[in-house]
């Protein structure tokens, strides 16, 4: 190819597309025949292709991600040192580790490319990606590759880390691991004192006296690791709860493995009898199980993100004359800032340029990028469209008018702790009930057979552990938390189904949840030919400008012809020569249309040698089928909040019924005080919501739900992260849930059944070791058989059809 | 019946020993990673010939 750049300026020859990502290519490169935009492109090609991997581009087309004017100076911020401690997780200096997360790792490919880096940078020594987290931990050499340079090549190659200093975001839970520890002792112990047992209920002989006191000493030293390390959470929570004068589940099963092992040690002590020991292991082991399953997490979600890992880490500032980057939290009031395209300004500023498109879509919900002239105020959380501009800085970060939002008391207080749960009510009932049948049979024995009144008693609390009882619980809610997570719900933890289930108000959020966030949909009313329609796409895929570039995207196909004479007027349009023909693309000024047109949609309009042609509409559309999940719902969905101004108002009066109060110009803390007089008012309220504008509202609300349409990208705190394309889901879940409680019901029912023939064994003394270590495992076994079937079942009938 | 006491103490510090091999595995990170080590034994090692091309690439 000839570049025929021409005297004119902003004149650009364009007859490629980029092999990678199908753009345009201002300069192109070749490789092995293939044309590239830049030279990320090329070397995301270059490396899959050396590896037999283009199948990559036969699978989708141009599948790639446009890595043009992504520059590794964006992370020249690791490099200073205060950042650089807190990100690296160990440095030496010819050794460090660093891990990040990268939420664009989708495929087996992603693992190939990541984990091959050394042969990409000398520097790499080593990278290991995890999967299921999404993270690649890094070994490199400081001395030949810089820290920032690691980050701008995984960069480079489509897969941007996210880094944050808050340590704790994607960190695994600890405690995970020693629950899995004591796990494995108490199982351990449990299946070895089983063993042990069997001889004494098979009917050993009893001339080898000698034989079972082996075997009844063993037991009691294989049960001291398990009631001192593996259930030794159980008696610290009972005791806690007792400190608060709250009587939870972990108090009766405390009191009963306390009596288990008590009582057993005295028999085997005193040589009176085998003891209960079999009883007692399984019993921790199962309940650790329980405790196990409930516990799972969805490793690569974060659910209590701020403000923070949205916004960038550092910003490039003014020091003397030259760019330097520094931490956000450093900036003060009149810095002189500079933002790239794309990039989140990180503090309420004024712009000192000519103008600048603000795209406030997260922050307000406000769907069009605003334009901003020079002196006015440009807010934190907006992201600039198009090219840098230099900003100086009006309040600190902490201080900016969204992120004060976080310095409502609502993120300070712990909330968890405002729902009493239904297994700690079912506990309550449950102990005192034990509790009076256990003193009625100490009475009565003592009246009848003083000496036998002990053995009876501790009998009667050791089968009143409601070992069935604390077991359905975790059964439910965790096969009801991976039930939800097949149908892409996901939630932070089993408690929030019970939130879920008492929900009577639904709140919804307009721009991301009710419409689609970043799609809009682009619509031509007019007549242009195929190739017309490819020159217009020619055209505005060479303006920054917003509008352009969804137009750019909504056509398909390349045009070969040579484009001349570009221009692009700002805040007007662009015009080009093509084949003899002016083609200008622009607002109605522009090409001199003086129609009028519906103000809810953004139009562009296009002409051909002075002749208008059409226009484009673009709107954000409302996801499909919301209707009919909000006629279900009915009564149930009480608002909506938009931080957008009125001009969607009679579009959303078309999807929502018209009890639903509309209510726009919300700002964050409007949307977050309309919750609390909702909860006021004793409404347990569901928030759906997306943005940073979302989040006090989601945190304020009893359930605070994210939707996203991808779990990659940012999404504020909540409790559960839905997918996009189950929104029409959304009232199945909640039956779901309630559905959820039902089965725990049921699941206790059974275990009192198991509980009360238990304790007819216990007060007319005959329990013997044999009728607790059947009755034991055969209630806890049909209590989690049950709950889980019938979750799995309640879920395929509510989900799947 | 002494011998049942000495094979019984016998299989029993076996036991313990894969209790203590166990315990090790998940302290060294061993369960940290379930899914990468599952798709990464299926990566071919470089075959010569598309070593050959980034030779020439450099």
């Amino acid at each position: 190819m000839i570049d025929q750049r021409s005297p004119e300026i902003n004149e650009v020859v364009q007859d490629t597309a980029c092999y990678h990502c199908g753009q345009p290519c201002p300069e192109t490169l070749w490789f092995e025949d293939k044309s590239f935009c830049c030279y990320g492109c090329k070397t995301v090609f270059e490396i899959l292709s050396s590896n037999d991997l283009c199948e990559y581009y036969t699978l989708d087309k141009n599948a790639g991600i446009s890595q043009r004017g992504l520059h590794v100076e964006t992370f020249s911020y690791l490099d200073e040192p205060n950042v650089r401690k807190q990100v690296i997780a160990f440095d030496s200096p010819a050794f460090s580790k660093v891990t990040f997360f990268i939420p664009a790792i989708h495929c087996a490919s992603c693992i190939w490319l990541l984990e091959n880096l050394q042969k990409i940078n000398t520097g790499a020594l080593r990278s290991e990606v995890n999967f299921a987290r999404k993270t690649v931990t890094l070994d490199f050499n400081p001395q030949h590759t810089k820290l920032s340079e690691l980050a701008g090549l995984l960069s480079s190659l489509g897969y941007t880390p996210l880094i944050s200093l808050d340590k704790n975001e994607h960190t695994p839970p600890l405690n995970n691991k020693s629950l899995l520890i004591k796990l494995a002792v108490a199982g351990f112990c449990f299946g070895n004192v089983m063993l042990f047992s069997f001889p004494e209920y098979l009917g050993i002989d009893h001339s080898e006296q000698f034989l079972m006191r082996v075997f009844s000493w063993l037991n009691l030293a294989l049960s001291i690791p398990v009631f001192f390390y593996s259930g030794f959470d159980y008696f610290r929570s009972a005791s806690k709860s007792f400190k608060q004068k709250q009587i939870n589940i972990d108090v009766p099963i405390a009191v009963g493995l306390l009596a288990l092992f008590l009582r057993s040690s005295y028999d085997i002590i005193t040589a009176t009898g085998p003891g209960y020991f079999d009883s007692f292991t399984g019993l921790v082991f199962f309940l650790l199980i329980g405790r196990w399953f409930q516990s799972k997490t969805y490793e690569s979600l974060a659910f209590d993100r701020d403000f923070k890992s949205y916004f960038p880490l550092a910003v490039h500032k003014r020091v003397d004359e030259a760019w330097k980057p520094v931490i956000i939290y450093d900036l003060h009031r009149s810095d002189e800032i500079r933002i790239r395209n794309m990039e989140i300004i990180p503090a309420d500023s004024i712009l000192l340029d000519d103008h600048a498109y603000i795209d406030y879509s997260f922050v307000t919900g406000e769907s069009k990028p605003v334009l901003v002239k020079q002196t006015e105020t440009v807010y934190a959380g907006g992201r600039l469209i198009g090219s840098p501009v230099r900003l100086v800085v009006d309040k600190k970060t902490s201080q900016s008018q969204l992120t004060s939002l976080w310095n409502n008391e609502v993120f300070k207080k712990v909330s968890e702790s405002r729902y009493q749960k239904i297994i700690d009510k079912a506990a309550q009932r449950f102990t005192w009930i034990v509790m009076g049948i256990a003193l009625i049979t100490a009475i009565y024995w003592q009246l009848t057979k003083p000496e036998e009144m002990w053995l009876v008693l501790t009998a009667v609390l050791m089968v009143a552990c409601p070992c069935a009882l604390a077991l359905a619980a975790p059964f439910t809610y965790g096969n009801m938390l991976r039930a939800f997570g097949k149908h892409q719900l996901y939630l932070k933890n089993a408690d929030v189904i019970e939130r879920l289930a008492v929900i009577d108000s639904v709140v919804f959020d307009k721009t991301g949840t009710i419409t689609h966030g970043s799609t809009p949909e682009v619509k031509f009313s007019g007549e242009l030919t195929q190739e017309e329609f490819t020159i217009v796409k020619q055209l505005t895929s060479s303006s920054t400008h917003p509008l352009s570039s969804l137009v750019s995207k909504s056509i398909q196909g390349n045009s070969s012809e040579v484009l001349s004479k570009f221009k692009e007027i700002p805040g007007k349009g662009i015009e080009g020569c093509v084949a003899n023909h002016v083609f200008k693309v622009g607002s109605a000024v522009f090409v001199g249309f003086g129609g009028c047109l519906d103000h809810d949609a953004s139009h562009v309009f296009v002409s051909i040698d002075d002749e208008i042609k059409g226009y484009f509409s673009i709107r954000i559309s409302v996801r499909k089928n919301l209707g009919s999940m909000l006629n279900r719902l009915g009564k149930k969905c009480v608002a909506l909040l938009s931080g957008d101004n009125e001009s969607d108002k009679e579009r959303m009066k078309k999807v929502f019924n018209p009890n639903v109060q509309l209510h726009f110009n919300q700002s964050p803390h409007d949307k977050l005080a309309f919750i609390q007089n909702l909860q006021r008012s004793n409404h347990k309220v569901l928030m759906v919501g997306d943005g940073l504008n979302d989040s006090g509202a989601l945190k304020q609300s009893d359930v605070g739900l994210a939707v996203t349409d991808d779990t990659g990208v940012f999404t504020p705190a909540c409790d559960g992260i839905l997918h996009g394309s189950r929104m029409n889901d959304l009232d199945k879940f909640i039956h779901l849930a309630k559905s959820s409680t039902t089965i725990l019901k049921t699941a206790f029912v059974i275990s009192f059944v198991y509980n009360a023939i238990a304790l007819s064994f216990a007060v007319t003394g005959n329990l013997t070791p044999l009728v607790a270590a059947i009755l034991m495992p055969i209630s806890s076994i049909s209590v989690v058989g049950f709950s889980t079937l019938a979750v799995n079942y309640a879920a395929h009938q509510k989900l799947t059809s | 019946m002494i011998i049942i006491v000495i094979l019984i103490s016998i299989s029993l510090i076996i036991a313990v020993g894969f209790l203590i091999s166990f315990l090790w595995a998940l302290k060294s990170g061993q369960y940290d990673d379930t899914e990468t080590p599952a798709v990464r034994m299926l990566f071919n090692s470089k075959s010569a010939d598309s070593k050959k091309k980034e030779n020439q690439k450099n």
